[in-house]
């Protein structure tokens, strides 16, 4: 019996789509079976972070609508073994699915996938409410800004008003060279407002943009930061205590002889 | 010892990021109290019920209300008394 994860934030924007299409991709290279869910109906993007927009036959109307069964609105994914895609529709709204069909739906997932990872849109609307209605937990994903930490709050409150207990915080965007020079809030200012667990942090990387254009997951790039932090989750997810990654671009002693030398 | 390194090397936290905080965490004292007026109804009767013991008060004239300055948030109650009751004998026996 596998679970059920939504990754939410309130705000949009701040990149609970590339979470959930990096989760899915990690968790899969570590041979996992995983199932992305796209709850953003109307607004259907996970197919295209993926790199499967060409692929799609029918959506999760389709399923709970019952004009297909679920296996065959599954698409598999090119690169990971394992790892499946349910797209959202694109020409309904956000009331499409009920929260009944929503529970009937991953309860129908968790039996045959490991992690059941839903892609949930921003607000706290009924959209919202019908992509957190069949999860076990929560992840929320927010960046560093007045805005967003705000929503997350929000968002935190409605989860835990829906039971939806001890949700995981993923902190997005981060420029460690501005937290340094104290222009953005830190993982510590943030952990202190929001007051839930750290799930891992993931810098601002160039990487990400370029990955996201051809449609791959940033995780299996062995070069990039944001790759690192992305599998570094990933470990977390599956359980093991993986240390927090050093943000800060070079050791100490490297900044510090640049700073003598006068490059930073 | 990190603080320390920091301001050694002029890396002094004084940007703009402690705006960014102090704003954030009053705008979310107000936000996390948010009260509904149905939950400020119930105080309400349950306020009246506690001081017409005591006093006799202005019922319709009664206000309560959530108020807030930068640093907190108050529950203030506007609560006119007509006059004072006589208070019964078990509750000056001390209960």
């Amino acid at each position: 019996m596998g679970e059920v994860i939504v990754v939410t934030s309130g705000k949009g924007g701040v990149g609970k789509t590339t979470t959930t299409a990096n989760l899915g991709a990690g968790l899969a290279a570590h041979g996992h079976r995983v199932v992305l869910v796209d709850a953003d109906i109307g607004l259907r993007n996970l197919d295209v972070v993926l790199g499967l927009e060409n692929r799609i036959v029918y959506d999760i109307t389709d399923v709970t609508g019952g004009h297909c069964r679920l296996r065959q609105a599954l698409i598999k994914d090119k690169r990971f073994e394992g790892l499946f895609l349910l797209p959202a529709a694109q020409t309904k709204d956000k009331t499409a699915v009920s929260p009944d069909q929503m529970k009937a739906l991953c309860e129908e997932l968790k039996q045959e996938f490991d992690y059941v990872i839903i892609d949930c849109p921003a607000g706290i609307e009924q959209g919202f409410r019908n992509a957190i209605a069949g999860a076990d937990k929560a992840i929320v994903v927010t960046t560093p800004e007045v805005a967003a930490v705000r929503d997350a709050d929000r968002i935190i409150g409605l989860l835990e008003a829906a039971e939806l207990r001890d949700p995981k915080l993923i902190i997005n965007r981060i420029r460690p060279r501005m937290v340094r020079h104290g222009d953005m809030m830190s993982i510590e200012d943030i952990i202190d407002i929001l007051a839930i667990d750290l799930l891992g942090v993931v810098p601002e990387d160039e990487a990400v943009v370029i990955s996201t254009n051809r449609g791959e997951p940033v995780v299996q790039d062995e070069r990039s930061r944001s790759g690192q932090a992305y599998r570094n989750i990933v470990r977390r997810i599956k359980g093991e205590p993986v240390p927090m990654m050093n943000l800060d671009e070079g050791g100490f002693m490297s900044r510090f002889l640049r700073r003598m030398i006068g490059l930073s | 010892m990190l603080e320390f390194l920091n301001r050694v090397f002029g890396r002094e936290a004084g940007g703009s990021k402690n705006v960014a905080k102090e704003r954030l965490r009053l705008v979310l004292v107000h936000d996390r109290a948010s009260v509904s007026p149905q939950l400020l109804q119930t105080l309400k009767t349950e306020l009246i019920k506690v001081i017409e013991k005591y006093m006799d008060i202005d019922e319709e004239a009664l206000e309560i209300n959530l108020d807030s300055n930068e640093t907190q948030v108050a529950l203030v109650a506007s609560i006119p008394v007509k006059g004072m009751k006589r208070v019964t004998r078990h509750l000056a026996s001390g209960i």
